[in-house]
């Protein structure tokens, strides 16, 4: 095993910088900053609530990435695959994922680690132990890329 | 008034997220897959990514519990589901398998999608019609709201 490219202050406080986003969403709107939770449901908006602030925080979201296309064009990478297929069934498998199980990284591994949830651990364990597993298989099988 | 600057305070914080995602590496999936290759040449950096928002985020919690309501809400809106059922652990086996597979979770690839790299945009896209059409077909909020309705009586 070799560690390359290891940034952990860039990651530290990119990681702090997340965690003050999900707080300010937390302390200010009284939610959690799941962003597929968050996503999912501004695709299906119900009459009679004010869902506003999730166009505004996906809003923010996307204007950042804007400014980082424009600013620091480099800390957008593309996936390392050119594959359209792979990259739809990616959508889809992340996409059928979530919603099942209620999460994704910032939902189930910030949010509700960071509140100590059981159901959150567990979450966010067998997708990081799902993800080693399918790097693995994408080394091994070919098309690591 | 208090819901527009719920709305500011949700705004901002999208921006900060994204400068966060940016900054971490969270929006290069190659760092991302490299991360999940332990086996190979691992990069831990994430790790951090992770250890940083958790240490934030859990202070924030604190906080939170300690209020009778948000600054720009009536109340907090905490999730109510507590079971670890098949459910769960099958959803997240297949989203790890998604993100494994193109390096992208939700949040970053919603960042990227200003790259216009097709394979990004594609990705974001099912995505997006995945979640729509799994909200139609199971309902995710209204499983939440029934078991909120349930732990109120």
């Amino acid at each position: 095993m070799t560690l390359t490219n290891f940034t952990p202050l860039a990651s530290l406080a990119g990681g702090v910088m997340i965690g003050l986003a999900a707080a300010m969403v937390l302390l200010g709107c009284g939610r959690i900053a799941g962003i597929s939770g968050v996503f999912a449901s501004a695709l299906t908006p119900r009459k009679g609530e004010d869902g506003a602030w999730r166009l505004l925080f996906l809003g923010g979201l996307v204007v950042g990435g804007v400014l980082l296309s424009l600013f620091a064009p480099g800390t957008l990478g593309a996936p390392v695959t050119g594959s359209v297929g792979r990259a739809i069934a990616g959508g889809l498998l992340v996409g059928v994922g979530v919603e099942l199980g209620a999460g994704c990284t910032s939902g189930h591994g910030v949010c509700g680690i960071g509140r100590f949830s059981p159901r959150s651990v567990v979450a966010t364990m067998t997708f990081i132990a799902t993800g080693i597993l399918t790097v693995l298989a994408l080394h091994k099988f070919g098309g690591a890329s | 008034m208090t819901s527009s600057r719920r709305n500011a305070v949700a705004f901002a914080s999208g921006l900060l997220f994204a400068g966060g995602l940016g900054l971490s590496g969270m929006t290069k999936p190659a760092k991302v897959q490299a991360f999940l290759d332990v086996t190979g040449d691992w990069d831990p950096s994430l790790m951090l990514v992770m250890v940083g928002a958790i240490g934030v985020y859990a202070v924030a919690v604190a906080v939170a519990r300690r209020r009778a309501a948000p600054l720009y809400a009536t109340s907090f809106a905490w999730p109510t589901l507590s079971v670890i059922d098949a459910r769960l652990v099958v959803g997240a086996a297949l989203f790890g398998v998604g993100w494994g597979l193109m390096g992208f979770c939700p949040g970053p690839a919603i960042v990227s999608v200003a790259s216009l790299a097709p394979v990004t945009v594609v990705f974001f896209f099912t995505l997006a019609i995945t979640l729509l059409a799994m909200r139609r077909l199971l309902g995710g909020r209204d499983r939440e709201s029934e078991a909120s309705v349930r732990s109120a009586h």
